[in-house]
């Protein structure tokens, strides 16, 4: 299968302190992968670093281009969106606009229309709030916010970084049966940093996990839940 | 009572120019959270390029365009070369950049055009309405400053460069994760509120006469409206900016002991005073948030 996402030797550090030493991972085209692992280990680094928030270096190819060199707004407008640690959510505005902001780079405001539509399809939630101040929200409105937010862009990957972080079991299912049926109905690939590895090893095809900056193991979503080691030395479960 | 509606109406068309001026420095303020000291000095020099450009004469309806228009560029290039590259540091750089900045186009007004006081016509003419109540000019002055900021709020209510520069001043790191160019937004305020205040000073060389000096009291004005509206506020910052000019005038005319020289210290006083007593202003924003 083709490879949407391919990175090779990623290195990044927050000035001196280096925090990611060389990761290769990938992510299919179509698929979904998972990126687990402890507090610390440096997942939301990874993150940051495919999209340019931090320096990095090392190769990332996105769709066959090396992105490694772009910043953060150019490799959004390739098809990137990024749910941020903490939802990134635009307190201050309304839904609508927060979920209008998602279609920054679009043009067709007909497109953008009907994507609202489908957003409001997905999480019906957020048209019940739509004029509210998007600050007000609760912390599980807040994180389908900022999924379908990032869904208004039309990625054609899905970066995101802890999005059961906070919420209700309940919430949690919910939100990973709506993320499936994105992945399968909009062919959105997605790369889901987790700590409820329980959870997202259901979803995901593959899986990697992160000890302080490292891959210690990659491999089938199933093969790494029937890892007893892994499951009892990374995961906690 | 005559005397009182005049004074309301002089309230309100110098309170227009202040909330001009309020509104730029707190556009400013929400982009890098830091205080425009130049914001007068810049509106100086522009009113000095409308009025050069009458002195060739361009006609007056030219004039207005061309000088919003230079401004804008203007603005735009000061963020570029000279905040930009601070980017983080300290609030103390900035000061002193704000200062020099101050400094550099009060002087280069001055050594262009020297510091002679000169007339400046008004766009409006001569003469007044009602029996002498409101002058053309005032009526010129208020039509204008609600028109421009009715435009300024139909621009970020409803515009998607509008939502995109609310956006990148509220949450620059979500911004970015949208594709918004945040540094460009911040470089559009800037070019907006040096445009904003070109208008405002245009509207007030005829009032207090052209000079390098013309716009201090008119930015103290505009900062204690700002703070009295509250500085995380547009609309608070455009309704301070009315009130000062009202309180000033009212204050100016019947307590007798303030009078015309004491108009300054009321500026000063209502800073203080709102610092004290309510630090974010009257509408200042306190952002509700769920955790």
């Amino acid at each position: 299968m083709s490879m949407l996402l391919e990175v090779t030797g990623l290195h990044a550090s927050y000035g001196d302190f280096r925090v990611l030493h060389g990761l290769d991972f990938s992510v299919e085209k179509g698929g979904i992968s998972t990126l687990l692992g402890a507090n610390g280990a440096g997942k939301t680094t990874t993150l940051r670093a495919l999209c340019g928030m931090i320096k990095r270096t090392g190769t990332i190819r996105f769709e066959g281009n090396d992105i490694s060199g772009k910043a953060t707004e150019d490799i959004v407008r390739m098809g990137v969106a990024h749910v941020p640690e903490g939802r990134g959510t635009f307190t201050g505005l309304t839904t609508e606009e927060n979920l209008q902001c998602g279609a920054m780079t679009r043009r067709s405001r007909a497109d953008i229309a009907r994507d609202l539509e489908q957003a409001y399809h997905w999480f019906p939630r957020l048209r019940e709030r739509r004029n509210q101040q998007a600050g007000t929200l609760s912390g599980g409105e807040q994180q389908m916010l900022a999924i379908a937010r990032a869904l208004m862009l039309r990625p054609r990957l899905m970066l995101l970084d802890e999005p059961s972080f906070g919420l209700a079991p309940l919430i949690v299912q919910e939100m990973f049966s709506i993320l499936r049926k994105v992945n399968q109905e909009e062919q959105v690939s997605m790369l889901i940093v987790e700590q409820n590895a329980g959870v997202v090893l259901e979803l995901a095809d593959n899986a990697f996990v992160l000890e302080t900056g490292d891959i210690v193991m990659s491999g089938t979503a199933a093969e790494v839940r029937d890892n007893e080691t892994i499951r009892a030395a990374y995961l906690g479960y | 009572m005559e005397l009182l509606a005049q004074q309301l109406i002089t309230g309100i068309a110098t309170g227009g120019i202040y909330a001009c001026m309020a509104l730029a420095v707190v556009m400013i303020y929400q982009a890098i959270h830091h205080l425009n000291f130049a914001q007068g000095e810049m509106a100086m020099f522009s009113t000095f390029i409308a009025w050069q450009m009458l002195a060739w004469g361009v006609p007056y309806w030219l004039v207005i365009p061309l000088t919003v228009a230079l401004s804008f560029v203007g603005g735009v290039a000061i963020e570029r070369l000279i905040i930009r590259p601070l980017g983080d540091a300290p609030v103390l750089s900035h000061i002193v950049v704000f200062i020099g900045l101050f400094a550099v186009i009060n002087s280069l007004a001055g050594f262009i055009w020297d510091f002679t006081i000169k007339p400046f016509p008004s766009a409006f003419g001569e003469g007044s309405q009602f029996g002498g109540l409101i002058s053309n000019h005032q009526i010129g002055m208020i039509a204008v400053t609600m028109a421009v900021l009715l435009m300024l709020f139909l621009f970020f209510q409803y515009t998607r460069v509008g939502l995109a520069m609310r956006a990148a001043a509220e949450n620059p790191a979500s911004a970015r994760l949208v594709g918004i160019r945040v540094g460009w937004m911040i470089a559009l305020g800037w070019g907006m509120a040096s445009a904003i205040g070109a208008i405002a000073g245009i509207l007030i060389a005829p009032i207090v006469f052209l000079e390098p000096n013309m716009m201090l009291s008119i930015l103290l004005y505009g900062f204690a409206g700002a703070v009295l509206g509250g500085l995380t506020s547009p609309t608070g910052a455009v309704f301070g900016g009315f009130m000062v000019g009202i309180i000033e005038n009212l204050a100016g005319t019947y307590i007798p002991e303030i009078g015309g020289e004491l108009k300054l210290p009321i500026a000063l006083f209502l800073i203080v005073t709102v610092l004290v007593f309510k630090p974010t202003g009257l509408f200042g924003r306190t952002v509700v948030q769920r955790v």
